[in-house]
């Protein structure tokens, strides 16, 4: 396989991961701004979407005020906020098409009529009305994407490097939404009010990461509480999106193209390294080591480990 | 020659009689309600559209990427006639390699004084770089698209030869996919020769003119500018309907005289490149220094005899419109024969008489540059406005030597799907050559379609249409 390909497989889930999580982030915003007795004031909703994408500096650069029409021009439909989702859409879109002869046909189909469907929107037609519908458009897309990925591709070396980019991508969302608001996930905040910021925030986070409802099952008859909120989001492996899990699945996903090449390169230890400290790992240690310091920590990491899969098979 | 508002009706005889090949499909459509074809016409559109078979247009700011319109009424050619047609390109494109493999080597063509050695030596399409240099089996130009019109039931001319990298087969395929998927009934009724083999009949060809051909397995690869040049979509077609690699110029490396490609381990050697890059972005070392879509090394790894590049660096010359006058007399003196199918007459206008004609009937015929495609930067004399044929009278006479002219004319029309119904549009043919261990033509071709009323411009970029064609089985 080329390198290039084997890039191009890689960033092309990446970017759909990316545009399933930043719509994810605003569906947890219009949902806040929906129910108005939150007791908050408006623009909280959407703080926490422009905080948790990670591109605040970007925004208020160019914008004066943050309300819905501003920041779904911006997260959105924006062509300049490289991580917007049509960004995503396009640069996923323009890596599978650099990899026509290396996917599926139904897999391409699923890519391309995304990207038709979404251009043929005009964004002044998405109000805040309206944008929960074409949020949970997109975000069934990318589960699209993703199944139709999983369901035709071939597993080979070009399927795995596509797990790897959907899971480093993952992983850094998550991290960097735990992140962003790590202090209201800190133990001694458990003794919080009902309806506070905090309250309304752990709830968020927990959206964002589509772990609302799942959180009930993986710790029955709890409440919300920060410390467990933390674990499942970080250690808790049946969690799909939590870092352990994100690398459980990249650590079995190196054993495979070790097999697959009969050969080992560093990134493939390395993913097996960070796997194996997760699992190992419990909460007391985390808090103990600071959480703030651990989740830069896992994002340098990550990225490094994203560095060192490309110098190793020659993504071009 | 007949004058264009006369052409040929390739369905309807002048009593308004459906011809032969045409019977069975002039009653099929007959019997069909008004608005059938617009459903299939979209239907169709909607199949294109899904699968992202596009081409790119070039300066468009919104919507870079296009879909070709697509005609659902089939063009029909006859077994015989195609027996004919197919015996002429089989004789060009062969005589087209002689040519070729003559002006790199002895060039006995210009001493006999069968063509100006300065139109030759002082082209920009002839590379002094080929000199001497024999490729495998002595094959220059491996892909050819020969354009043809068709003017009256016997007449049909070369328009050109195309000897580059010529595209639009992806087309030809998809075309017929299509067509089987919308109209079932029409291949029970009919006996259509089929198309599907092309890319196994590519593959060959491109196997059979590797350098080392005893080695048991060819590693061929499609090289291409990216995604985001026009024909993109045709070569990530070509590569995955062969089941090799697509790779632009990064992904190839020359070491030691050898091409290489950079994969995810160790680097894979190359043996047969079909490049869809121009000559002068091939390799920086050797043609365009600023070239970043080409490999460094690779003219000289070629040269060396260690890959294969097809078609060859410096085809051009083949096809340039300089060349094309001279073409029938290519023919005679490599065949011994009579071409069996006709160019278009052509006036040269680097010759001074022939410019002084051309200028005098600006408004009756058609002007090219002699070095333009894709139907940019050409007159079409009769339906261009006073004012544009004076503007181009005053870039003609600034440099004649860069504009050949032809007659308008009378291409022959089909039947096309319109708003108001069925009506006969012009038309033309690309049929595909593949040359290598043999000639392989496939039956049929492309059939470019001018959608406007009385326009006889078929090229995409310029909104012209395509046609599945239909060669019938006796």
């Amino acid at each position: 396989m080329l390198g290039r390909t084997a890039s191009s497989l890689f960033w092309m889930s990446r970017y759909f991961e990316r545009a399933q999580n930043v719509s994810r982030l605003l569906e947890v915003a219009c949902r806040g701004a929906i129910i108005s007795h939150s007791g908050q004031e408006d623009g909280t909703h959407w703080t926490f979407a422009l905080t948790c994408s990670g591109c605040e500096g970007d925004f208020q650069q160019r914008y004066d005020e943050l309300n819905a029409r501003n920041l779904t021009n911006f997260l959105v439909f924006s062509k300049e906020n490289p991580s917007s989702i049509r960004n995503c859409l396009e640069l996923g879109r323009n890596n599978a098409r650099a990899v026509r002869t290396g996917i599926t046909a139904e897999l391409w189909e699923a890519i391309n009529t995304t990207w038709i469907e979404f251009t043929d929107v005009n964004p002044q037609s998405v109000t805040q009305e309206k944008l929960p519908d074409f949020l949970a458009f997109v975000n069934q897309r990318a589960h699209l994407f993703r199944g139709a990925l999983l369901n035709t591709i071939l597993r080979d070396d070009g399927y795995f490097f596509s797990q790897m980019g959907n899971f480093v991508e993952r992983a850094d969302n998550t991290a960097r939404i735990l992140d962003t608001h790590y202090w209201t996930l800190l133990p001694d905040n458990d003794i919080i009010e009902d309806g506070s910021l905090d309250r309304y925030q752990w709830s968020a986070i927990l959206r964002a990461l589509s772990g609302r409802r799942s959180y009930r099952f993986a710790y029955p008859n709890a409440r919300l509480k920060a410390f467990n909120i933390a674990e499942f989001l970080i250690l808790r492996t049946e969690m799909p999106r939590s870092l352990a899990h994100c690398y459980d699945w990249m650590a079995d996903t190196a054993e495979d193209l070790a097999q697959f090449y009969g050969s080992r390169e560093p990134s493939l230890d390395m993913a097996a390294e960070i796997s194996r400290d997760l699992t190992e790992k419990q909460m007391d240690e985390i808090y103990h080591q600071g959480l703030h310091d651990f989740l830069t920590d896992f994002i340098g990491k990550n990225n490094l480990f994203a560095h060192q899969l490309s110098e190793d098979y020659n993504f071009a | 020659m007949a004058d264009a508002r006369t052409f040929f009706n390739e369905m309807l005889d002048e009593a308004g009689k459906p011809r032969q090949p045409y019977a069975r499909l002039a009653k099929w459509l007959a019997d069909k309600p008004a608005n059938f074809l617009s459903k299939k016409g979209r239907d169709a559109e909607t199949i294109f559209r899904r699968l992202g078979i596009t081409f790119a247009v070039y300066g468009a700011e919104e919507a870079t990427e296009r879909l070709i319109p697509f005609d659902p009424i089939p063009r029909i050619i006859s077994a015989s006639e195609w027996r004919r047609l197919s015996a002429g390109i089989d004789q060009r494109v062969r005589a087209l390699n002689a040519f070729l493999h003559d002006i790199y080597h002895r060039q006995e063509i210009l001493r006999a004084g069968r063509i100006p050695s300065d139109l030759i030596l002082q082209n920009e399409a002839f590379l002094p770089e080929m000199a001497g240099f024999t490729p495998a089996r002595k094959v220059y130009a491996h892909i050819i698209g020969t354009d043809l019109v068709r003017v009256s039931e016997n007449e049909f001319y070369v328009l050109e030869d195309n000897t580059r990298t010529p595209s639009g087969v992806s087309y030809m395929l998809e075309n017929r996919e299509t067509m089987m998927r919308l109209f079932p009934e029409l291949f029970q009724t009919h006996h259509v020769a089929a198309v599907e083999q092309y890319p196994e009949s590519l593959q060959q060809t491109l196997e059979s003119v590797a350098p080392d051909p005893s080695k048991s397995e060819q590693t061929i690869v499609v090289l291409t500018p990216g995604i985001y040049n026009s024909a993109y979509f045709e070569h990530a077609f070509l590569a995955d309907s062969m089941g090799v690699e697509l790779v632009e110029g990064r992904d190839l490396f020359v070491d030691a005289g050898h091409v290489y490609m950079r994969t995810t381990r160790e680097p894979k050697q190359v043996d047969v490149i079909y490049r869809r890059i121009d000559d002068a972005f091939l390799d920086p070392l050797t043609f365009n220094p600023d070239s970043m879509l080409g490999v460094p090394g690779l003219f000289d790894a070629y040269r060396a005899g260690n890959v294969t590049i097809c078609n060859a660096p410096g085809t051009g010359i083949a096809d340039d419109k300089a060349i094309y006058a001279y073409v029938p007399d290519i023919i005679e003196f490599y065949t011994g024969q009579k071409p069996i199918l006709n160019n278009v007459p052509t006036w040269n206008c680097s010759r001074k008489d022939d410019l002084a004609y051309v200028l005098d009937n600006l408004e009756d015929i058609v002007v090219k540059e002699v070095h333009g495609s894709g139907g940019y930067g050409m007159l079409i004399g009769p339906t261009a406005s006073k004012r544009e044929i004076a503007e181009f009278r005053k870039v003609l006479e600034t440099n004649p030597s860069n504009y050949i002219a032809q007659p308008t004319l009378a291409l022959s029309a089909c039947p096309t799907h319109v708003a108001s119904g069925v009506a006969p549009r012009h038309v033309d043919l690309r049929p595909y050559v593949l040359i290598g261990d043999q000639v392989r033509i496939t039956p049929g071709g492309l059939t470019r379609v001018a959608l406007k009323k009385g326009s006889l411009v078929v090229n995409s970029s310029q909104g012209g249409g395509t046609k599945d064609t239909w060669v019938l089985e006796d």
